[in-house]
């Protein structure tokens, strides 16, 4: 039987390395995204992980919704970045201050 | 037993790929390992009686998601030696925070808390509860209305998505419908006379 920390611990991992890749891939707005990716997915495996050891199932029904969310999140940020590739062709970070931000 | 050795090995692969994804110098190929690490998060979905959702983890990402980041890794094209200069320099910083944020939630989740009670003693469901089954039950009543919600954020996602990469060519050809409408006889046909 595994404890319910071990999978609480994966998801912890996955998401301080998702933090981590959000650090040092600071030029490329495409890794970024990954990385957010990798955090939807450690607290899935949160939620799972909970639903399983509490037998409730409602953690499943919010893992189905965070699916959702991070779907159509990944498709609008890349369409954004489509439709700006076009205009600046660039990508990069750094170059992505006209609202001087 | 078993049950540990499947555990560590889908745990520690998706580890290994998640560092993978945040390592690799080519944007391709975090993609790649980003796929891997999904399929190993979906045994582990699998190892905790979730079987619809490590299904639907493979299907919608690595099926859909994974699939629109390569073709926009494919169609932008991004100057890999720039991208890498100076990448380690944010790595103290963003490491401590990663560092101090992973020890706080190691704490939380080994300290007991969650080892209590039935919590400590959650088993397997028998091969006659159906995960598929039992999610459509709770899902299309009691969580009907953020179902439809989930629905309409993906519509607009989809419009949304349209609407911002849609491109007017100037060449290309286009119907005007309501000129076509509006044609009147006299404007198409000439009578000559022979």
């Amino acid at each position: 039987m595994i404890p319910l920390s071990n999978f609480l611990i994966v998801g912890a991992i996955l998401f301080s390395l998702g933090i981590v890749g959000l650090f040092l891939n600071r030029k490329n707005v495409i890794v970024i995204l990954m990385c957010v990716e990798l955090m939807l997915l450690a607290v899935n495996i949160n939620f799972a992980a909970f639903s399983h050891y509490l037998g409730d199932l409602g953690g499943q029904i919010m893992v189905f919704f965070v699916l959702t969310v991070a779907a159509s999140e990944v498709a609008i940020g890349l369409a954004i970045l489509v439709a700006y590739y076009r205009q600046r062709r660039s990508i990069a970070v750094e170059d992505i201050n006209t609202l001087q931000g | 037993m078993i049950e540990i050795g499947f555990f560590y090995l889908f745990a520690g692969m998706a580890v290994f790929a998640a560092l993978g994804v945040i390592l690799s110098a080519n944007t391709m190929y975090s993609a790649m390992w980003l796929i891997l690490c999904f399929f190993n998060a979906s045994g582990l979905f699998f190892l905790l009686d979730a079987e619809f959702l490590g299904i639907v983890l493979i299907l919608i990402y690595v099926g859909a998601v994974m699939v629109l980041f390569m073709f926009v890794v494919m169609m932008l094209e991004v100057n890999q030696a720039q991208k890498r200069e100076g990448w380690l320099n944010y790595l103290p910083v963003g490491g401590m925070i990663a560092l101090i944020l992973f020890v706080e939630l190691v704490a939380a989740s080994t300290s007991g808390i969650f080892s209590t009670g039935e919590m400590a003693m959650a088993s397997h469901l028998g091969a006659e509860v159906n995960n598929t089954v039992e999610i459509g039950k709770i899902l299309y009543t009691e969580y009907l209305l953020g179902f439809e919600i989930a629905a309409i954020i993906l519509l607009v996602a989809l419009v949304g998505a349209i609407v911002l990469t849609l491109r007017e060519r100037k060449d290309a050809k286009y119907q005007d419908i309501s000129k076509q409408v509006k044609v009147r006889k006299e404007d198409r046909l000439r009578k000559v006379s022979m």
